[in-house]
This record gives structure tokens, sequence and C-alpha cells, in this order.
């Protein structure tokens, strides 16, 4: 498969050689591992809005869930934290399986119930009544496993595998019938594609994905509160970078995470009115003008986008 | 015990009904999400803020005053925004990030103008109104709770059951009564059986948006005294139950909101009484489960799978 071959060679390679140097060059660490988390959920967005229509108003959710996992069975287990990853991986899968009969709603309703689930979990997760298990709203501290070099490292390595993951959908059959299954789901199932199975195994890949990027990123800060990885924010920041770039292709999510988390860090959070104030301004802008992302500017020139 | 909590369910059901009903008439109508229609009921909620503490304006004139400034509020809103989205590839998804924008926005222009600090209207204010409103009609009332079936209740929540039920019964007069409801009924059956009838479908659709907003502004009136003190992040929340209330009741059909808004109340109350660490919870599990075992909602009929 040559295009697959050259777009890893072209796009991953230099994106994961960037970002492994990085460190190095700049010292703001945290900015770069910030980044890593974003590009990750904006892929996997990608992988389950790009590529099957479903957008998970409630992405944060499975987020939240393998950072609790991760901290659950660091605090509880004592995990080694690679370990405690795979908790965090699983705990996020099976939230998915949980929630995979949402799938039968269409368009807003999936939006709606999912951003629902996303909140009952942030509702049990910080309930006061569970101290004894998640500390309920008072945060969590993992000060024993705390290693950030690693943890940037391990970041990346997800990284990688996900945009890989992107990469082989964009050229691969079950790519290829997932985005007929989003354009028509009937027609898909009369050309003998298998709607459920594509839908539910996209779902879960989405789901893992955002998993591990909320394990790795509760190992590499080590105190947070529920807010912080159930925070909606962090759904909206990957939704509109996505969309932002175009979704449905490779490079769309990550120009739209180093344009937008770029101009993000520009502004500064020193006055988050403003910065909520341009960043709806820009979303509505966005909705209006560019729906299909930066990709189609370049589309409509007869450009293609990987 | 059991008694009160009944009716206090009721008294709040009514309410809720109201604080979804706008929404619910905007989604039947124009097929799309206003997302920030929790924020037009914070709005409302400040606007009586400040006409009471600038010109001592009771709330129950406030309501007048809110629902007029917010209809024509509206008008030119629906112009600005909703025929440019309704015209992309699909309007139901993308009206559902661009209200989300449009929710941020206002927002952060509310904390900027009003910062940040939590606000209340006494509830005496409330109470000399309806004093007044009761004098003006020759009803004998005498200031105080107010006695219903041997239990008593604060006299904002009768109040606010009434202005429910009064809005309730006003927009089934506007859509059963008058020439521009029937217009609106055609509209929300078929659009574009509407269209090729020679039915001016933006009109149409305009009013029935600026409607929505007022009766999210006249909710938002009631808010200080129902939901508690105010804040310009209050929307989400509001948003959110908003959404309980019309997926229970039935998407796309604004009386059903009635019934889901007491479901709603009602268990909501139990929650209260009975369960409260838990009761933040309900909203959200009540919408998932209606959506998953009867997705047209309680009174629906259309099926909406995907």
């Amino acid at each position: 498969m040559p295009r697959l071959l050259r777009h890893t060679l072209l796009i991953l390679l230099p994106l994961v050689a960037a970002l492994a140097l990085a460190p190095a060059l700049y010292g703001n660490h945290l900015l770069l591992f910030n980044v890593i988390v974003f590009l990750t959920l904006a892929q996997g967005i990608n992988i389950i809005y790009g590529f099957t229509g479903y957008l998970p108003f409630g992405y944060v959710g499975f987020f939240g869930a393998g950072a609790y996992g991760f901290a659950l069975a660091v605090m509880h287990l004592h995990a080694l934290p690679l370990v405690a990853l795979a908790a965090g991986g699983l705990a996020a899968l099976l939230l998915g399986v949980l929630l995979t009969p949402l799938l039968r709603l269409s368009g807003a309703y999936f939006s709606i119930a999912n951003l629902a689930a996303a909140l009952a979990v942030l509702q049990i997760v910080s309930n006061p009544a569970l101290e004894s298990v998640t500390k309920g709203p008072y945060g969590i501290s993992l000060s024993g496993v705390f290693d950030p070099a690693l943890a940037y490292g391990v970041a990346l390595a997800i990284l990688a595998a996900t945009t890989f993951l992107v990469i082989w959908l964009r050229h691969s059959r079950f790519g290829m019938a997932l985005q007929a299954i989003r354009e028509d789901a009937i027609s898909a199932a009369m050309a003998g594609i298998d709607v459920v199975r594509g839908r539910v195994v996209a779902w879960l890949l989405a789901a893992l994905v955002a998993g591990l990027t909320g394990s790795v990123y509760a190992w590499y800060i080590s105190v947070f509160y529920p807010e912080t990885v159930f925070g909606g924010e962090i759904t909206i920041f990957a939704i509109v970078f996505a969309l932002f770039g175009g979704t449905a292709t490779i490079l769309g999510p990550i120009l739209g995470v180093v344009i937008l988390y770029g101009i993000y860090n520009a502004i500064g959070i020193s006055a988050p009115q403003y910065f909520q104030l341009i960043y709806g301004l820009l979303i509505m802008g966005l909705v209006l003008f560019l729906p299909n992302g930066l990709a189609s500017l370049l589309r409509r020139r007869g450009i293609d986008v990987p | 015990m059991l008694t009160y909590t009944l009716l206090a369910g009721l008294l709040f059901g009514l309410y809720f009904s109201l604080v979804g009903l706008g929404l619910n008439l905007i989604f039947g109508v124009m097929r799309i999400v206003n997302l920030a229609h929790g924020d037009f009921v914070m709005l409302g909620a400040f606007l009586a803020f400040w006409l009471f503490n600038l010109f001592a304006l009771n709330p129950i004139p406030s309501l007048v005053v809110a629902a007029a400034l917010f209809l024509l509020a509206g008008l030119p809103l629906y112009y600005l925004v909703v025929p440019r989205l309704l015209r992309a590839r699909d309007p139901e998804m993308l009206s559902f990030i661009l209200f989300f924008g449009f929710s941020q926005v206002i927002e952060a222009l509310a904390a900027i103008a009003f910062g940040t600090s939590e606000r209340s209207i006494p509830g005496g204010a409330l109470a000399r109104a309806v004093a007044a409103g009761a004098a003006f009609l020759g009803v004998a009332y005498t200031p105080g709770p107010i006695a219903l079936f041997g239990q008593s209740f604060p006299i904002a929540w009768a109040a606010s059951g009434i202005t429910g039920t009064l809005a309730v019964l006003l927009v089934w007069a506007y859509l059963y009564r008058t020439r521009i409801g029937a217009l609106t009924r055609a509209v929300m059956v078929s659009r574009e059986e509407a269209i090729s009838t020679g039915i001016d479908v933006h009109r149409v659709s305009a009013i029935a948006f600026g409607v929505g907003l007022a009766l999210a502004a006249v909710a938002g009136v009631l808010a200080p005294f129902m939901l508690g003190s105010i804040t310009p992040a209050m929307g989400v929340d509001v948003t959110i139950t908003s959404f309980a209330v019309i997926v229970i009741g039935s998407l796309g059909n604004p009386l059903g909101t009635v019934l889901g808004g007491l479901v709603y109340g009602v268990s909501y109350m139990f929650m209260q009484s009975y369960y409260s660490s838990w009761a933040n919870l309900l909203p959200y599990l009540l919408l998932i489960a209606v959506l998953l075992l009867r997705p047209a909602g309680l009174l629906g009929r259309q099926v909406r799978r995907a």
C-alpha cells in the first residue's frame, strides 16, 4: 500500500520527530504535552465524527474515565504506571461498551445523550458519597508515580498510534466502508457493509484513544480534580480543532491544533472571559463560513488533502 | 411528606415546562438545536435583577418587559443566523455547534458586563408583587406562604407554577387559535411542503424563534426564585435540564413539554427528599433512559433511529 507508507513517512514521522525533539528546544513542557493531548483527542474525534458522522459532545467522558481508571489502579491496586495506563484504557473501553446503545440515536439526539452520559459520569465520580473510592470532589494526587519525562514519551507513542490509525482508515477498505455508512447507511448496507459492526468498532476505537490519553494526562499532571479531567471545554477544543482543519482527513486535525492552539496560547489565558468570547465567535464564524474546515478551501482549488 | 413532595414536584414541574417550552418550540419549527437556550434564561434573570435594582420594578411586570424585549431581539437574530445555517448540508448538527459558540459568546459578554459573582433578588419582592396583583384582581390574599391541600409552599413556587401554566396556555392559543399559529404548525409538519404552498417560511420561523427566546426570558425572570442565585455561567445547567424536560415529553412537540416538565419536576422533588446527594444525577439518567427506551418521548410519534 504505497499511499499508506507515503503518508506515514511524510506526515507521521515528521510530526513525531518534531514533538520528540521539541522539549530540548522549548522550555514550556506542559504546553508541548497539551499539544500532544489535543492532537490525539482531535484525531479521536476525527475517527468517530469524521468517518461515521456521530458527533460525541460528551467525548471528555472517556478522557475522564481513562484518567480515573489510571488513578484508581495506582491508588487502590498500587499498579505500575504502564499497567495503570492499560486500566485507564480499559475503563474508557468499558464506558464505550456501556454507551454503545446510544449509537441507535441519530444526529443531535446522539450528541445530547452522549453529553448527558459524560455529565452523569462526572456526577458519580465527584459525588462526596464515594469519597472512599474516588476521593469525591476533593481531587486526586498521584505524586508517587510522577514521571513527566516518561509520561511525555508514552503520550507521544499514543499519538503516533492514533495518527497511524487515522492514516490507515483513510486508505483502507474499512475506512471507506465507514465513510459510505456516514453518507448513506441504507445504501452501504445494501452494498454488503456491516453497518452496526463498523459503527461500534469506530466508536470503541475513539473511546480507547480518549481513555489512553486521559490516563497519560493523569500520569503527567498527577494532581487533578474531577472538573479538570471531565471539563466540557476539552470536548469542545477537540471538536473545534478537528472541524477547523477538516474532518475525515489526516492533516486537518493536525493543522487545527497547531493553528488554533497556537492562537489560544498567544492570546493567553489571563482574561478567561475575553478568551471565551473570541473562541465563541471563532466557532460561530467557522460554522457559518467554513463548515467543512480548512481542507475544503484547498479542495475547492483542486488540491487533494491527505 | 409524600403529599408535600408530590405537590412541590408539580409546581416545579410547571415551572420546568416553562423552562423547556421555548427550546422545544424552536426545535419543532426549525429543526435546529438552540444550545444557547440556558443562556437566554440567564439573560432574562439578569434583566429582572437589573430592573429590580435600578427601577425597583417588581418581577411580575418584569415578566412582560422581558418577553417583549426578547421577542423583538429574536427577529433580527433569526435573520442573521438561521437562514444561512439551514442552507448547509447538515443543519441540525451544525446548529448544535453554532449555538454552542453563541452560548460561549453570551456567557463571556455577561461575565464581562456583570462580573462573575452570584446575584439574587429578595424573595419579598415577588411576594409584594403577588399581593399587589391580588389586590388589583380583588382576590383576598394574606402575605406569606401559600396553603395548598394542607401544605404550605413559598409564594414564589406558586407564582412560577401559575406563570408556567399561563405560558403553556398562551403557546397553545398561539399555535391552535391564530392564523400564524396554523402556518407555524404547517412548517413543523413539513418545511418543504410549507414552502411549496407559498407560506413565507422565514417570517413564520422568525416569529417562532422570537417566541422561543421570549419564553426563555420569562423563565429567566423567575429563575432567581426557583433555581437559586444567578451567575453568567448558569446557562449550561439550564440547557441540560431543558433538554431532559423536552426529551422526556417529546422533542418537537411544544405541548408535550408539559408532561416532560411534570415528570421531571416530580421525580426531581422525590430525589431531593429521599436521595438528596444523588439528585443532581437525575436529569442525565432520565435523559439517557428516555432517549434509549422511548426515543420519541412519552408523547411523540415519530421514530428517530439512526
